[in-house]
């Protein structure tokens, strides 16, 4: 197109009539090609069925002390575990300057007030995406007694913050709030 | 062949790369200087019109099938997700839908432009042939891709178009249920139509390239039909025809917008807004308006095998066109008994168009049968005597000196001539 041998129009250092026109010509269609392309990409942001999925409740009298479960929030995991005694005294011990991310580092600020036996996690390893292991009194916790990710051995305490790499966070905190003493709902 | 291309471009980068791939040189020799006939009317603008619709259809395509689920359970509600729950689904999904359509208007003008300006005959035959390969490819495009929404009518166009097949005797059935992968179009006749739908517009692609390839060895066809003389006859492609197609297309998108946003659905068939039934046949079963005329042929036999037969050999017939008209002129300005016979022909296609959209009875299988008879009437007796018969006008000497009369040479573009042509 900018080859001046097809169009044979001379060319000299003023601008001409014809440099305008094809400026012109040539933002109009960039506009154009962006408005046409829009549509096209948005489409593939989450749809509005997918948005209207933002909450899940869960019921939480069938789970006995020291047991976790899952559920699905956004298709995540969340983690919803009924701590022991010795695991919240365990994790309120601990002091900032012994975490890896001391981001929501202290205790309190990772469970709800009055209901530290309830520790709610978005259940994804911050390092490459894996659910850790750990739910199960049967699974491996590792050192922490928490959470320990079988794809590359991070490990994570029982408030869920991350004590051993490769893992650079901890885990996430999902929005949730307590309906009821025995009903939470995320999102 | 091994060696470097020595290229002209300045740019270091464009020069780079054409010197080890030559794409450059060869677009601005393809459409930057290819010399064009200068007298060119807006028929011409068709063949690019297509190419255009293609693209769309292809991209649009492409990110439907993001959002497309390809099982009976799901097929129906998934179009309804495009079309309230996806960004602008309710856009690409209309466009694509529309375009359809579109790709049939654009086409049918384009073959009627070859028909009437002769550009079938000699020495673009293989040309010719090569687009009633892309003509048919692309009803099996559309056909399938009707079917993918899962409406009443996608299930009984689906029902009815795969037992076409059924009439060939003995090995009909069996193609039959090869085709569905059953013993009915259920799941796998769905999954199988979305694969080829998904698959048939790059075959497209590829045809359409051969058929641009050979258009670029012979040279386009023109107005009067008679070959380019001398670099007086013609204009570089680009900037005369670049403009010109850019205006056409422009007047081709905003028709297009206008369906898409003011009667998306005028074209389509309300029984497709209710999900498919294996049940229950819809009481008028019609298939897309561009079918019409084939479907009309089809119903006017009253013998299931040689209906199914006239219906191919509506297009079969197609093929051997560049034989069958034995005229030596190809522009129908100098052929003055087949230029109004042209007409009558497009009027046949359109009645029967008009007699597949009605129910088989009465009239409309009186007009269908002559519509029929005309239509083969036309391209097996009409264009072989009618070339050995007809006297016609006396042909301009070239396209830059069109001879005397009401419609010598058609407009030309104005000062063209005084223009210095080397370059072409």
């Amino acid at each position: 197109m900018a080859d001046p041998s097809a169009t044979a129009v001379p060319h000299g250092p003023e601008v001409t009539k014809r440099d305008f026109l094809l400026l012109v010509t040539l933002s109009g269609a960039v506009v154009g090609a962006g408005a046409i392309a829009w549509p096209l990409i948005d489409s593939m942001n989450p749809s509005k069925d997918v948005l209207a999925l933002s909450s899940v409740e869960a019921d939480l009298t069938p789970i006995t002390e020291g047991m976790g479960i899952t559920i699905v929030w956004q298709g995540k995991p969340i983690f919803v575990r009924h701590r022991t005694p010795a695991e919240i005294k365990e994790a309120q011990d601990v002091t900032l300057s012994e975490l890896i991310d001391p981001t929501d580092g202290l205790d309190k600020e990772r469970v709800k007030p009055g209901k530290e036996q309830w520790i709610i996690l978005i259940g994804i390893c911050t390092h490459l995406g894996c659910v850790p292991l750990g739910n199960k009194p049967s699974d491996p916790r590792g050192e922490w007694g928490g959470w320990f990710c079988p794809c590359h051995g991070s490990q994570y305490d029982t408030a869920g913050r991350v004590r051993h790499g490769p893992a650079p966070l901890n885990l996430a905190l999902p929005p949730y709030e307590f309906e009821t003493d025995t009903k939470i709902k995320v999102g | 062949m091994a060696g470097m291309t020595k290229s002209e471009f300045a740019n270091p980068v464009i020069n780079w790369i054409d010197t080890r791939l030559p794409i450059f040189t060869m677009m601005q020799k393809e459409y930057g200087v290819f010399p064009t006939p200068k007298n060119f009317n807006y028929f011409w603008n068709f063949g690019a019109l297509a190419m255009v619709n293609l693209v769309i259809m292809i991209i649009t395509g492409i990110f439907l099938a993001m959002n497309y689920q390809p099982n009976t359970e799901l097929a129906f509600s998934s179009i309804q997700h495009i079309m309230r729950d996806v960004n602008y689904g309710w856009l690409i999904r209309y466009v694509h839908q529309n375009g359809g359509s579109m790709f049939f208007i654009v086409t049918y003008i384009h073959i009627f432009r070859g028909l009437y300006y002769g550009s079938y005959k000699y020495p673009r035959e293989l040309l010719w042939i090569l687009g009633v390969v892309i003509l048919i490819i692309m009803m099996a495009t559309a056909f399938m891709g009707y079917v993918l929404p899962w409406g009443q009518m996608s299930y009984w166009g689906a029902t009815v178009i795969t037992n076409l097949f059924s009439a060939f005797p003995i090995v009909g059935p069996k193609i039959v249920t090869l085709l569905w992968g059953g013993f009915s179009v259920d799941n796998p006749t769905l999954n199988r139509f979305f694969s080829l739908h998904y698959l048939l517009p790059f075959v497209l692609v590829g045809v359409v390239f051969l058929h641009v390839a050979a258009l670029h060895i012979t040279g386009s066809n023109n107005p009067l039909g008679i070959d380019v003389k001398s670099p007086q006859d013609t204009l570089p492609f680009h900037p005369y025809y670049t403009v010109k197609d850019s205006v056409g297309i422009c007047v081709f998108l905003a028709v297009w917008a206008a369906f898409v946003c003011f009667y998306p659905n005028v074209l389509g068939d309300p029984n497709n807004f209710i999900p498919a039934n294996p049940l229950q046949t819809p009481a008028d079963i019609v298939p897309e308006w561009y079918f019409l005329p084939y479907y009309a042929i089809l119903r006017s036999v009253p013998n299931k095998l040689l209906g199914v037969c006239m219906m191919f050999g509506s297009l079969i017939v197609l093929f051997v066109v560049p034989w069958l008209d034995t005229s030596p002129v190809r522009s129908l300005r100098f052929r003055p008994l087949m230029r109004p016979l042209i007409f009558v022909w497009v009027a046949a296609v359109i009645v029967l168009g008009i007699c597949g959209a009605h129910k088989p009875e009465g009239i409309w299988v009186i007009l269908s049968r002559v519509a029929t008879v005309w239509y083969f009437l036309h391209f097996l007796v009409i264009m072989p005597l009618l070339g050995k018969l007809e006297r016609p006008l006396p042909l301009p000497e070239s396209i830059s000196h069109p001879v005397l009369g009401p419609r010598g040479g058609g407009p030309l573009p104005g000062g063209a001539p005084a223009k210095p042509m080397e370059k072409a």
